[in-house]
């Protein structure tokens, strides 16, 4: 995305994908990622959802002075705000991948549930959802595919929209402006 | 020589004792058509379903509940645990209502609007239901109305509210607004539970307590309903 609107390149640190499955761990670690590499550099923003921390992210994220991309999760940004509010209003039992959730789904979703080890929990976990719709960021028939694969094994119907990087580009090319321009 | 494997276990050859504690390990294990073959051969001891409900099943859950919380157990083994344990409830709950087993409160209980995220909402119902309290669950993606209309119908001392979204549990604070509203808030006790939820959340929308399992759930309403009928007590002897 940056490489396409030609813009700079800026340091990127993660956490683990898996503490989604954590939330409470989620905003101490980012908390220690800011204070460990603030000091090195002009600006930090924060490009996480609120991501089950129960507004826990953004109380402390105020407290340092960061900006965080609003939303609750990475499927409103990359799906955009009205779509997926729509969306969540109509159809509460969506289940929502994003292009990184389907490359992992095996790891993050299956054995990160434990379906890898108990199969028979399935439908206690999906049973409440009726659709599976992969937010996709790139047009890719590998990953089309690997998102049907998935909603086969969760019993769920598949849908794709592909929506690119929707309100994640919009963030990111405003935080890339140097400060003062 | 023999095919059976040399440790094999069978359930009815074991003395009540053993038996209880081979329960709590295969609900630990989370093993159904175990925990259900002993339910039966406890019964057919002429065990009470309620002694086989507590000795057995709830005092196994209460050790997947520790090693839960202390991070020996994780949520896959613990919805297996649940799983057997449904298992028995299952045999069970139409004993337990036929020899009027204690009943120690009613709850209403469900997922708010919006949010289809049962887990945790049937693991509190399930262990609630296992300390003697009749529940009404209402399932998932509860209105307001919904709540309101169960509470008029069955009058409970709790209402429960789970939700799992950061975007659902505010809706809990729509629900107790409505009960202020109505003038009816403080009839109940109410207790909200799911990942994203602290105790400053539920202090900050009105509730009684934030619950963060289904063991502390349940403790939490043992108390709050002995504290409110201790002041009911206070009151009716100042009066």
């Amino acid at each position: 995305m940056l490489r396409t609107a030609g813009l700079p390149r800026p340091t990127i640190a993660c956490l683990p994908a898996h503490w989604h499955n954590t939330p409470e761990r989620i905003a101490p670690a980012v908390r220690e990622k800011i204070r460990g590499i603030g000091r090195n550099y002009e600006r930090i923003f924060v490009l996480y959802g609120d991501c089950g921390t129960g507004g826990e992210l953004d109380r402390m994220l105020e407290r340092e002075g960061v900006e965080r991309i609003p939303g609750p999760h990475c499927y409103q940004f990359f799906m955009g705000t009205d779509e997926f509010t729509e969306t969540a209003e109509r159809e509460p039992g969506c289940f929502y991948l994003t292009d990184y959730l389907v490359r992992h789904f095996d790891r993050l979703i299956v054995a990160g549930l434990g379906l890898d080890r108990y199969p028979e929990l399935r439908d206690m976990y999906f049973g409440n959802y009726t659709r599976l719709i992969y937010i996709a960021q790139t047009d890719d028939p590998a990953l089309r595919r690997k998102a049907q694969r998935a909603a086969d094994r969760l019993g769920l119907a598949c849908e794709v929209r592909y929506r690119a990087y929707g309100e994640l580009a919009a963030f990111v090319n405003r935080a890339m402006v140097p400060a003062g321009d | 020589m023999s095919d059976e494997p040399e440790d094999e276990i069978v359930l009815s050859e074991l003395d009540d004792g053993e038996l209880v504690q081979q329960m709590h390990d295969d609900l630990y294990d989370g093993l159904r058509d175990e925990i259900e073959e002993a339910v039966h051969i406890l019964l057919e001891r002429g065990w009470t379903p309620y002694r086989v409900l507590t000795e057995a099943l709830v005092e196994g859950m209460r050790i997947v509940g520790i090693d839960f919380r202390d991070g020996i157990l994780f949520v896959p083994e613990v919805l297996m645990a649940a799983n057997a344990m449904k298992g028995g409830m299952a045999i069970l709950r139409p004993l337990l209502a036929e020899t009027g087993a204690p009943q120690v409160g009613k709850m209403v209980i469900g997922t708010v609007k919006g949010d289809i995220h049962d887990i945790g909402k049937n693991l509190v119902s399930m262990m609630m239901e296992g300390a003697g309290f009749d529940v009404i669950d209402l399932g998932i993606n509860n209105p307001v109305e919904s709540y309101i209309d169960a509470l008029a119908e069955h009058q409970p001392d709790i209402l429960g509210m789970s939700a799992l979204l950061t975007t659902t549990m505010p809706y809990m604070k729509v629900v107790i607004d409505a009960l202020k509203e109505k003038g009816i808030r403080d009839n109940y006790i109410v207790l909200v539970g799911g990942a994203p939820l602290n105790e400053a959340f539920a202090e900050s929308i009105g509730a009684d307590a934030y619950c963060r399992d289904a063991a502390v759930a349940v403790e939490t309403a043992k108390e709050l309903i002995a504290e409110r009928r201790r002041s009911n007590s206070a009151a009716m002897n100042v009066a």
